[in-house]
């Protein structure tokens, strides 16, 4: 590789850093103040791309930019008032599925208004050509993003200490009750700074538009690049999200220019390795302090009574004999019950009782899935293998990734935990040889004996009730019980020996591992698997089944991931936008019933 | 032998300069107040004794060996139990569950994911619970409790591995007067008996100077004075300490 090829990929990263940290930068923001995680963060970036696709038409692209940054900007002083503004007090885990209802209404908002089709931008126009630089052609318009992320950088710096408005932000910034307490007006600051954040949001997908077409994908990919950038610079530093996102992007256009993109995931994820074990608050982060006053308390986690016990019992029973009674549809209604209900059981035991919010739990699912599909049809091991040794994978899986994401808590633990799973489907959409990438792989059918849908049932109600059991089990025993001391108390878990990293550690390689059974069931009993089986999509899922059930109660999970599942099935075979009616469902979820349904059975119920 | 060894202890956070060649033993039965105004550098005494944070300098010394360095839970396993300032209790459990975490954790028992943890260590956990007579309250869940029975929650706790050194950090805080005096005879009467050497701090000086065998006193990060309750209650450095220059003027 000469000199002049190695400046030119330089320049190509430079180029990708802007819009990068445009984004981030609006997140961090965003988050500095209002202490929320937005997840449609980068949902704003994609209407920002789609408004100056529509808008160059009309107005041209230049004025398409400052158009399409302020519409966005509107959206966001809308959505602040309107929602947010409700979710401040919230839990943090309600909060960010919250924002992730978002993302599913404003993607279908985008389907629904510009299709389904890739939207080809303008090129900029007096910017259309190319700069000969040491005898390589370097298109115009990057050079132009080059410069425009440090200028907003500079813009921002300015803004943040050269204004009362930097001050008060900064403020709030560093101590949003002592800010408060001296009488700063919150909802004008916070509104504010959720506009601005949209605004570079929208200003980052506008810019994009000459360098890549507007798709539906783009939410989730920028959310979880911007999540990236913001581990690796320190969340809530503006200079950190810089820094982070040029090398995020310096590493991207080398591994493009040494013909390994495909290598670009993995490298992502070695340099937010790297970074959060020798920097684990970030390049320029600082360690944040703990918040002041006690933690939410959770409520006990009542150990089952034998009514409880019988009544599960029968349960599984009155399953057993559904077969007798129907061999049609309902069978596979409730063969996906089942399989999503151990997919609950699983989240809900890192999520509520080891207090581990995971946004990526789908990965070991997914795991499960392909290493079942993989082991079958490139390995020709028989059905009995592949479901024994799939969930292998995902034991692997769940236990390099969570090594990392036990070294962080509360939100850091929620985004982390997102992008690996992004890598994990990343790479499961690229990796043709192996996982048949955007098709997925298909033919994986049982063995002959589980072929029938009654006999695959009773295989999956068999396998489901015995790992949910052993679930259950484990939280009322000492391991489980050591979990929800470390969540509870911190400190006192440490002055009475608890190693509550290692304990952790072992919880999330556990949840992952009943994950990756639950993935190798699925896939069985669809005869095929794809990448969206590993999608952060069906990672918030989970979380929506054990919200839906109740997060601090035991058999809640059961009950809303059947629901879900149901609800699912049945908007999804009627109606396009099904994405768009689970989000509403997650708001009323998150803003009207937080405790779930079991915590609304609670109230009802005299005592 | 004394129980702890603290010799040279320094520690700075920034520029500011906590603790300053600070050295003291407590013995084992030994009840030892720490004294000082705020800010004098007790809480970061007791953080560098339990291994929350590490200092700049200085020997730490339990029974003869170095723990300097050691994660608080290390420290706990060779025998330091701990009261926090703010108690520090897991609220989503039982009283007396509670105290099952800190006797299976004792007994090493906390890896095992089958075995059924009510079921363990429940009568040595009613035995601890007595001794701080907190035996009628054990069925309650922490997060209810008044503040003063979260206090004996948490000594019952510490007691649950034996230890050789409480370490208690304004174990009375938040109490009220008859609560407080009845905390520390419990907590004297326990170190009597089992040869437990207690270091603590404490605002409220009828309990220091009725409870202590001994006390040292903290000024801006120096151990200005070490004696018994009457040694200390008769030297004007303390009251120049707590009160400054107006104490001259009085």
């Amino acid at each position: 590789m000469s000199a002049s090829s190695i400046l030119l990929q330089f320049l190509n990263g430079l180029a990708g850093a802007s819009t990068l940290f445009l984004a981030a930068a609006g997140l961090s923001l965003i988050f500095g103040v209002t202490r929320i995680v937005n997840f449609a963060h980068g949902s704003l970036v994609m209407l920002g791309m789609y408004l100056a696709v529509a808008l160059s038409d009309r107005i041209g692209f230049w004025w398409s930019l400052p158009c399409a940054a302020l519409m966005v900007a509107a959206l966001g002083i809308l959505l602040e008032t309107a929602l947010l503004r409700r979710l401040y007090a919230a839990p943090e885990l309600l909060q960010l599925l919250a924002t992730f209802a978002l993302v599913l209404i404003i993607r279908d908002y985008a389907l629904w208004q510009w299709g389904p089709e890739d939207l080809l931008g303008p090129r900029a126009p007096a910017l259309e050509g190319a700069v000969e630089i040491l005898d390589h052609r370097f298109p115009a318009y990057d050079l132009f993003l080059i410069a425009v992320g440090p200028l907003v950088l500079a813009a921002l710096w300015l803004l943040l200490t050269r204004t009362r408005w930097g001050v008060l932000v900064r403020a709030a910034t560093q101590d949003r009750e002592m800010a408060s307490a001296l009488g700063i007006n919150q909802r004008l600051l916070f509104t504010s700074v959720f506009a601005l954040g949209a605004l570079l949001a929208g200003l980052a997908g506008a810019l994009q538009i000459p360098r890549e077409p507007a798709t539906l994908q783009v939410d989730l990919a920028v959310v979880s690049d911007a999540f990236v950038i913001v581990v690796v610079g320190g969340l809530g530093s503006i200079p950190g999200a810089f820094a982070a996102a040029l090398l995020i992007a310096e590493v991207k256009a080398f591994c493009i220019g040494l013909g390994y993109s495909k290598l670009t995931l993995v490298v992502e994820f070695l340099v937010m390795a790297l970074a959060l074990v020798f920097r684990p608050w970030g390049l320029l982060g600082r360690a944040r302090a703990q918040a002041r006053g006690a933690a939410t308390i959770e409520p006990r986690l009542r150990p089952p009574s034998p009514r409880v016990i019988a009544g599960l019992a029968a349960l599984a029973a009155l399953l057993a004999l559904v077969p007798a009674a129907s061999s049609g549809y309902a069978l596979v209604l409730l063969t996906d019950m089942l399989i999503f209900a151990l997919f609950a059981v699983s989240l809900h035991f890192i999520t509520g009782p080891a207090g581990l919010h995971s946004f990526g739990h789908a990965a070991y699912f997914g795991l499960g899935a392909y290493g079942a599909g993989v082991l079958l049809l490139r390995a020709g091991a028989p059905m009995e293998m592949a479901l024994a040794a799939a969930p292998l994978a995902a034991f692997a899986g769940a236990l390099v990734f969570g090594w990392f994401c036990v070294r962080l808590s509360g939100i850091y633990l929620a985004m982390l935990t997102l992008a690996f799973a992004q890598i994990a489907w990343s790479v499961a959409f690229q990796w043709d040889a192996v996982t048949g990438g955007s098709n997925g792989l298909i033919g994986i059918w049982p063995a002959a004996w589980a072929g029938s849908k009654t006999a695959y049932f009773y295989l999956v109600l068999a396998v489901s009730a015995a790992c949910i059991a052993l679930t259950w089990r484990a939280l009322y025993s000492p391991f489980g019980y050591a979990l929800r001391a470390a969540r509870d108390s911190p400190l006192r878990a440490d002055a009475i020996g608890i190693h509550a990293r290692a304990l952790q550690w072992a919880a999330f390689t556990f949840a992952g591992t009943f994950a990756g059974i639950a993935g190798a069931l699925h896939v069985f009993s669809k005869g095929s698997v794809s990448p969206e089986s590993m999608a952060v999509p069906r990672s918030v899922d989970g979380l929506v089944m054990v919200l839906l059930g109740g997060i601090q109660t035991l058999t809640g999970p059961l009950w809303g991931a059947a629901l879900f599942t149901w609800l699912q099935d049945a908007v999804a075979r009627g109606f396009d936008y099904w994405r768009a009616v689970i989000g509403v469902v997650i708001l009323v979820l998150t803003l009207a019933l937080p405790q779930g349904l079991g915590g609304l059975l609670r109230r009802r119920s005299p005592s | 032998m004394s129980i702890l060894l603290v010799s040279g202890l320094a520690k700075a956070f920034g520029g500011v300069q906590a603790l300053r060649d600070v050295g003291f033993t407590v013995d084992a039965g030994e009840m030892l107040a720490m004294i000082g105004p705020n800010g004098a550098g007790k809480s970061t005494c007791f953080n560098l004794v339990n291994g929350q944070l590490v200092p700049d300098a200085g020997r730490i010394e339990l029974e003869g060996r170095n723990i300097l360095g050691l994660a608080p839970r290390a420290v706990w396993r060779l025998g330091v139990g701990r009261t926090f300032q703010v108690a520090a209790t897991f609220a989503s459990m039982t009283v007396r569950e509670n105290v099952q975490m800190a006797l299976l954790s004792h007994a090493r028992r906390l890896s095992s994911p089958f075995a059924s943890a009510t079921r363990l260590q429940r009568e040595a956990a009613d035995v601890l619970l007595a001794q701080v007579d907190m035996q009628a309250q054990a069925d309650r869940t922490a997060a209810v409790l008044a503040y003063g029975d979260l206090k004996r929650l948490e000594l019952a706790m510490a007691l649950a591995n034996r230890p050789r050194l409480l370490l208690m950090d304004e174990p009375t805080a938040g109490m009220a007067a008859a609560e407080r005096m009845a905390l520390m005879r419990l907590t004297a009467t326990l170190a009597k008996a089992s040869g437990i050497a207690v270091l603590f701090t404490e605002h409220d000086m009828d309990a220091v100077f009725t409870y202590a065998d001994r006390i040292i006193v903290l000024a801006e990060g120096i151990l200005i004075l070490q004696g018994t309750p009457a040694q200390v209650r008769a030297d004007p450095r303390v009251r120049e300490a707590y009160l400054g220059e107006a104490a001259e003027d009085a």
